[in-house]
């Protein structure tokens, strides 16, 4: 999860305290509120996760950080992976769900045409 | 007990608009805020409870209604209408002559903000890294258009006409001058694809007779973050369904005037002894 060696960083880890695995901060570079807010609505949504921000450092620099608290000994990337693949679901249905009523509406429309 | 569970109820599901301000907004339903409610994420129970009603649909504008999704997730697709959806739009302006009264930087800054009708996914970003050995621009990130208008003097136009239809011609240029240049292949790939601008009766300029502008333009990809003429939406927003409760009977003729302060089909009357529904 950490960077990926090229001189593009995407999301960076940082560990406040110690060794304990499950309160972590990420660093996600080049996102805003649109994947903030969206992101820990679904996270705050797990049971397992005690804690879950993010604040836009400055509103000029285009990174947020992102806080992480579980409870349980949960590792703290898991309910992120977790969140990410969850939107990512909802998303996937909505556009499905979209494009079934647009087709709908459109042939509808076209009825009375007939 | 009942009046506690209808104020649970009430602020798990209701945005109350209060005189001074708006109450309840930020969703608190996560697992562990209410005993004996399970707001644990499933996707089943959304799947069952989201649903898309279309209001409206038309060429330029579009209404719809989404049932059991978050104000965080609508909101973030409301953002990404606006900033993140690419679209084309005229990014290099090439002035060979341009004597009108409207300056140069001026008319630029107008033709980029033109909206042009060409499908995005069917090209390519520009690489931003070689601007300099790049300037032509390929087949497959750039459109090429053209703006050619002389103004002249109209030679059949009686003596004592001040009407500038009648005295000149071309002397207001108009976004349905600009003519498409298609390059390399362009021509067959996109030969039943009209491409130009979406509106012909934009007014980019007038004229007076001499005047002439002979204008090259090329248009790239781009999203509505780097600049606004890329957003593809004139707005997108979106609202809560409101619901409102009347708190106490409104009866007779201040019945009749609350029904006309909403839209058609908000408020109903029941006729018992003139009271009100």
């Amino acid at each position: 999860m950490a960077e990926d060696g090229e001189k593009k960083r995407v999301l960076e880890m940082v560990q406040a305290d110690g060794a304990d695995e499950g309160c972590v901060t990420f660093v996600l570079h080049d996102e805003d509120h649109t994947l903030g807010n969206s992101v820990r609505y679904m996270i705050m949504k797990n049971p397992d996760v005690d804690f879950c921000g993010y604040t836009i450092t400055h509103p000029s620099e285009t990174k947020i950080n992102f806080r992480i608290q579980t409870r349980g000994g949960v590792a703290a990337i898991e309910p992120l992976r977790r969140g990410l693949t969850e939107l990512s679901d909802v998303c996937q249905h909505v556009l499905n769900t979209f494009q079934a009523r647009v087709n709908e509406f459109k042939e509808r429309q076209e009825k009375p045409m007939e | 007990m009942s009046a506690t569970m209808n104020n649970v109820e009430e602020i798990r599901n209701r945005v109350i608009l209060g005189e001074f301000g708006v109450k309840n907004v930020h969703t608190t339903d996560f697992p562990g805020n209410y005993p004996g409610y399970d707001d644990t994420w499933d996707m089943s129970t959304f799947q069952k409870n989201f649903r898309i009603d279309m209001v409206h649909v038309d060429e330029s504008s579009m209404e719809f209604d989404m049932v059991g999704i978050d104000a965080a997730i609508a909101n973030a697709f409301r953002r990404i209408l606006l900033a993140e959806v690419p679209t084309m739009a005229i990014e290099k302006v090439f002035i060979y002559n341009n004597t009108s009264i409207v300056q140069d930087e001026v008319l630029a800054h107008r033709l980029g903000l033109i909206p042009i009708k060409a499908d995005p996914r069917l090209f390519e970003y520009r690489n931003t890294g070689e601007e300099m050995a790049e300037e032509e621009g390929s087949e497959i990130d750039t459109i090429q258009m053209q703006l050619k208008v002389k103004c002249s003097r109209n030679p059949r136009a009686s003596k004592e006409s001040s009407d500038p239809q009648e005295l000149y011609l071309n002397h207001m240029v108009y976004s349905k001058d600009i003519k498409w240049v298609p390059i390399g292949n362009q021509a067959d790939v996109f030969a039943d694809a009209n491409i130009g601008p979406v509106h012909s009766d934009i007014l980019l300029a007038q004229l007076r007779p001499g005047q002439e502008l002979d204008i090259v333009m090329h248009c790239v990809k781009g999203i509505g973050k780097d600049h606004a003429k890329f957003s593809p939406v004139a707005t997108a927003s979106y609202r809560l369904l409101p619901e409102i409760t009347i708190l106490e009977p409104v009866e007779g003729e201040k019945a009749e005037r609350l029904k006309r302060c909403f839209s058609r089909g908000v408020i109903d009357l029941e006729d018992v002894n003139g009271k009100k529904n």
